[in-house]
């Protein structure tokens, strides 16, 4: 800032205050939670209250500390390689994520190139539109498709109806209904960053391809596709990243065969109480998906610093 | 030239069907008369009756709406703070790991975020209810803020405020009366996506809540695990009828405003 120096004194000290509260606000009850849930995971699992061992006792000065160092172990996470159980609850999040991201992809990227080559007035009804049922409840957007797939829902009552099936299929508690959801509730995530870039493409671009006689599909394959890459990639990991961990979905529309890992940690921790495997499951969550997040933290503070 | 084809038009109209006909379904729905879910019986207001005296669905609203209330006021004051810090205050020390903790929420899986909360609020042996729901969700909800109103920060004229420094107007005093006025409709939208994020979690209220302290969300799931439900319609189509109405007013705020600052963007 170049009149930093002119400010009286006691602006340094304001300055401080908006920095040190939301600051001191995020280490509290972001960061220290988290450096809690690795603690915990290196934990072994009690019949306590707490229902983990050992707790830091700082009363018992630097014995106590000693003794929470040596009762410390890797035990959780060798169960994480050991039992299969965990190991196919982590596939089937990643694969699940990675086919909903390749579909929602497919069609959101049509939607949003689309409704950036509409009149401006009609764009603008456009956005609102796409973003209106991201407002609405995603609990309540995924009971919604409880009632559309349900054994007797509209969509079999449709099927039968037009003569494409003569057995009502089953649709809730599959694979199908776990991807109809994640589609639907993510489309707003994958088109808005998508339209947002395709919106500020340079035209003159495709018409000098034109002129030129570049086809219309060749020139959006080398013009417009390398374009839209931010847009693709902000969409990607908008999706992605929630995607695998997601709980909500695959409890309400999946069956119980193999849960995804959100549901893993859940049923740890609320159905066998076991806080340290709960934790452990969520840490190697993170770890697998630290990747993706720092390419998005990555990509959020340049977009922010470009201005 | 830009040319709206028949593909575009077919993608655009086939996506918003997509995205509405479920709900449009659910609304429908919620006037069934029938008891049986799949089965039309006729139009009827028997559900939301019904609604209107189930006491537990009542108080999960009302406590719903005060947690959605406090945290989006406090997720405003303190996502605006970190916002003003991060597009004015330049490089200031530990400014990394900030911008990272105001990042990393926006997509980190919500069972963890409340794993980790309750694991805290057990470490320090605090009874959970009501608070711990409001320090969750604003917590949560402050990072979204953060993003919206950074994005109003980013193209703000700054001749405004450096007139009212240069002639003598100290920094609090410019703030709140340049900078506050004119980047209030970003505060509003963030504070209504905060109030919105609030409203529609699960899964972090659920890690976090305590007993007296059940959230509409946590009481529509409990329900819905076991099955759909027509009270159930009922309730939905009545949120999705408030959001409807807040959304849209937002926006139609949000552009006469608009229209009204356009010249002090330039």
């Amino acid at each position: 800032m170049i009149d930093a120096k002119r400010r009286p004194s006691n602006a340094s000290l304001g300055r401080k205050l908006v920095v040190a509260l939301p600051y001191a606000w995020l280490i509290v009850f972001f960061l220290v939670p988290f450096l809690i849930v690795l603690k915990i995971s290196l934990s072994q699992s009690a019949i306590a209250l707490p229902p983990y061992a050992p707790v830091l006792d700082f009363a018992a000065g630097w014995r106590g500390i000693a003794r929470f160092f040596a009762g410390l172990s890797f035990d959780n996470y060798r169960l994480l390689g050991s039992d299969p159980l965990y190991l196919l609850s982590y596939v089937k999040s990643l694969e699940i994520a990675a086919f909903a991201t390749l579909m929602l992809l497919a069609i959101g990227y049509p939607i949003a190139y689309g409704m950036a080559r509409t009149p401006r007035r009609v764009q603008a009804v456009l956005v609102v539109l796409v973003v209106l049922p991201f407002w609405t409840s995603f609990l309540i957007r995924i009971y919604a498709w409880m009632n559309i797939l349900q054994r007797d829902g509209l969509l079999n009552k449709a099927l039968l109806a037009l003569h494409i099936v003569h057995e009502p299929p089953v649709w809730l508690a599959t694979d199908t209904a776990i991807y109809i959801g994640m589609v639907y509730s993510y489309l707003p995530f994958m088109v808005l960053p998508l339209y947002a870039v395709l919106e500020k493409l340079d035209q003159s671009l495709l018409e000098a391809a034109a002129d030129l006689g570049c086809p219309r599909w060749k020139a959006f394959w080398l013009v417009t596709l390398p374009l839209s890459s931010p847009g693709i990639v902000a969409g990607v990991l908008l999706c992605f990243i929630p995607i695998v961990g997601e709980f909500v979905i695959p409890d309400l529309l999946g069956g119980s065969s193999a849960p995804m890992i959100g549901q893993t940690i859940w049923t740890e921790f609320f159905g066998n109480k076991d806080w340290p495997a709960a934790s452990a499951v969520a840490v190697a969550l993170v770890c697998l998906l630290v990747t993706p997040i720092v390419l998005f933290q990555h990509q959020a503070m340049r977009t922010s610093e470009k201005g | 030239m830009r040319r709206v084809t028949a593909f575009n038009l077919f993608a655009i109209v086939l996506g918003i069907v997509f995205l509405y006909l479920p709900i449009v379904v659910l609304v429908i729905y919620s006037f069934n008369a029938s008891r049986l879910v799949a089965v039309w019986g006729g139009w009827s207001t028997h559900w939301y009756t019904e609604l209107a005296g189930d006491a537990a669905i009542l108080s999960a609203a009302s406590i719903s709406l005060r947690v959605a209330f406090v945290s989006a006021s406090l997720a405003t004051l303190l996502g605006t703070l970190a916002a003003v810090a991060l597009v004015r205050f330049g490089r200031f020390r530990g400014r990394l790991l900030f911008a990272s903790m105001i990042y990393a929420p926006l997509v980190m899986p919500e069972v963890i975020t409340g794993l980790s909360l309750l694991l805290l609020f057990v470490a320090l042996a605090v009874d959970r209810g009501f608070w711990t729901v409001v320090i969750a969700h604003t917590t949560m909800a402050a990072c979204f803020v953060t993003v919206v109103v950074q994005s109003r920060l980013v193209d703000f004229d700054m001749s405004l405020e450096e007139a009212a420094m240069d002639l003598g107007s100290p920094p609090l005093r410019t703030f709140l009366s340049i900078t506050l006025p004119l980047i209030l409709p970003a505060l509003a939208a963030a504070w209504m996506l905060a109030f919105a994020l609030s409203l529609d979690d699960l899964v972090i209220a659920s890690f976090t809540t305590g007993p007296g302290a059940t959230t509409l969300p946590i009481r529509i799931y409990s329900q819905v695990r076991l099955g759909v439900k027509p009270e159930i319609n009922a309730v939905c189509s009545i949120f999705i009828a408030v959001v409807c109405v807040a959304v849209l007013t937002a926006s139609f705020a949000a552009k006469l405003t608009a229209a009204r600052g356009a010249p002090t963007r330039l």
